[in-house]
């Protein structure tokens, strides 16, 4: 079978040793993990910046390097577009320059003519060609260099933490032109980053990369909520991600009331519309559990389930237990203590209602 | 203008300005080269070839001059394979002032290309890799004009230097009015016969308008390249 994306390799930089293997069918798969796990390396692998000691990097079942075979095809002929954390423009070109650096060297018969007009589009740089880089802001520099990369005709994009070195209103004004690249330019997305809400919201898929190595591998809902996984040292917190749908509104409050795989949830109406589908987070440190119905409480989502996994005990002196608890067709992860498991007497089964502030619930 | 200056000054002048020329544009090509190898070459005797350049910079002239005489010369080895196999002669002719000049300019030129190479971002390159362009067209596109800066120094560097080489010159191709007499060797000459002071003022004055001249020039384009390229 032939993945979007299939790598095993093998590479040693100096005292690190990257030794990595993955694959994945994702529109969009973010390599996760801290700074220094070999994320940008393994990235660098895939767009052939780097040359592995061994192994095989495979996209949509071309091979790009197989040791074994002898086979390495070098960076400017694998189609495969890099954003990097600085944008890396051509001071010497204008942006119009710079976006199709790219297009030129697609052979003539490939090349799609319209392809200019639709990433200025999907990016809103129209007004910007004339310009030189250094007249940019960094959050235009970034958008550029996406363009560029797109304006190649890769199969596949490689972003590496390309909102790393911007301040969070540039984040958020180039956030929704990568959800859009992800949903509409039916390229598929490596995205490396550490950041936990970018990849809540932006992955579909998530490869945790820890000292060199894949870690796990797997739909992102799924990575984010597993108690083994939030029970590694140094692990971001669990959490659980749901995709939401507006039924309807509290006037009277202000409130929004979901409809999600999990149940029904009210939360604050912000800007949301009817009918708007949203993806939702929920810490698993902000979920609480009772054994009866809870009444007379302010929190004003409760949904019920049974447990479904006990992770081990983690955190320092063993403090702290992730759980898993099926609720309708979702599962929500929780952070307990050990000692409220133990007074609960919660086991594998059990029904228990999770209690949830509407505060709680984040719009990553 | 012919009033101020004699048909022999004028023929030193334009000789001056055409030997500097040719050596300024001749050594280009292999001064990217080896600006490029110095820059980026990881070999077996860089050090060696870096020492090579640079001797013209720190030998006295006359040794550099001596050296091209017996190597260039007519009976000398090189001098004969060129003048057996292409009919080229440079000993004594202006060409022959040419090679003098462009050897003693050449560490100049590299040097200046040299430093401006290795001050272009690598990371650039690897980005118009991934962009699709092969290892040349990289070069052509990004490398090129983004140490354009330095070329325009070294070229002008070796073009100055060109125009006030002397030792070398006379020692390779001597002083013949007209063949290989360029401005400092004509301002020798005034110096060297009674009466000749005002000559070699005017010479002098002369050299001194086309050092500053070139000097403005290179200052202009730098700023000009460097304008595109520093915006930031």
């Amino acid at each position: 079978m032939t993945h979007v994306l299939d790598i095993a390799v093998r590479h040693r930089l100096g005292d690190f040793t990257l030794d990595a293997s993955l694959t994945s069918d994702g529109r969009l798969t973010a390599l996760f993990g801290s700074s220094g796990s070999g994320k940008t390396s393994l990235v660098n692998v895939i767009g052939g910046l780097i040359r592995p000691d061994s192994g095989h990097v495979r996209i949509d079942g071309e091979t790009l390097v197989d040791t074994e075979r002898g086979v390495f095809v070098p960076k400017h002929r694998r189609r495969i577009g890099y954003v990097f954390q600085e944008a890396r423009l051509f001071p010497h070109l204008t942006v119009r320059q710079n976006l199709l650096f790219g297009h030129w060297f697609v052979p003539r018969a490939q090349r799609k003519p319209a392809e200019l007009d639709k990433v200025l589009d999907l990016l809103g740089i129209g007004h910007l060609l004339r310009r030189r880089p250094g007249a940019l802001s960094g959050g235009e520099k970034q958008r550029v260099a996406i363009g560029r990369a797109l304006l190649a005709q890769p199969r596949l994009l490689l972003m590496d933490e390309p909102l790393a070195a911007l301040d969070e209103a540039r984040k958020a004004e180039i956030l929704p032109h990568i959800e859009r690249l992800r949903d509409e330019a039916g390229i598929p997305i490596v995205y490396v980053s550490h950041a936990l809400a970018e990849v809540a919201r932006l992955a579909t898929t998530v490869a945790m990369v820890e000292n060199g190595r894949v870690a796990a591998c797997g739909p992102t809902a799924e990575i984010l909520s597993r108690p083994d996984l939030a029970a590694r040292p140094g692990a971001p917190e669990a959490s659980t991600l749901l995709s939401a749908e507006v039924a309807g509104f509290e006037e009277a409050f202000g409130l929004a009331r979901l409809t999600t795989p999990a149940g029904l949830l009210t939360i604050a109406r912000g800007a949301l519309r009817q009918g708007q589908r949203i993806k939702i987070r929920i810490l698993a440190s902000d979920v609480m559990l009772s054994l009866g119905q809870p009444a007379e409480i302010s929190a004003l989502n409760v949904l019920s389930g049974s447990i479904a996994e006990i992770g081990e005990r983690s955190g320092v002196g063993g403090s702290t237990v992730h759980l898993l608890i099926a609720c309708g067709e979702a599962k929500l992860a929780a952070r307990l203590t050990a000692k409220s498991v133990a007074l609960l007497g919660l086991a594998p089964g059990k029904l228990v209602h999770a209690v949830i502030k509407s505060v709680s619930v984040e719009m990553p | 203008m012919t009033d101020w200056l004699s048909p022999e000054e004028w023929t030193a002048v334009r000789l001056s300005l055409i030997v500097a020329t040719t050596a300024m544009i001749a050594s280009l090509p292999l001064g990217l080269g080896v600006g490029l190898l110095l820059a980026r070459g990881r070999f077996w005797g860089k050090s060696l070839l870096d020492a090579i350049v640079h001797m013209p910079l720190i030998l006295p002239p006359v040794v550099t001059g001596y050296l091209l005489l017996v190597g260039f010369g007519r009976r000398g080895p090189i001098g004969q394979f060129l003048y057996d196999w292409f009919g080229i002669v440079l000993s004594f002719r202006w060409t022959g002032a040419a090679l003098a000049c462009a050897v003693m300019g050449f560490p100049l030129m590299v040097r200046a290309i040299r430093l401006s190479i290795e001050a272009v971002d690598r990371k650039l390159e690897s980005a118009a890799g991934t962009l699709g362009a092969s290892p040349i067209w990289v070069f052509l596109t990004v490398t090129l004009p983004l140490c354009l800066p330095g070329i325009i120094a070294g070229m002008i560097l070796c073009f100055a230097k060109a125009m006030g080489e002397f030792g070398a010159t006379i020692t390779f191709v001597s002083n013949i009015p007209g063949e290989t007499q360029t401005l400092p060797s004509a301002i020798y000459t005034f110096t060297q016969v009674p009466g000749g002071d005002a000559g070699a003022l005017r010479l002098t004055l002369i050299s001194i308008a086309i050092s500053v001249a070139a000097l403005f020039l290179s200052e202009l384009m730098a700023r000009i390249v460097g304008r595109r390229i520093n915006v930031e």
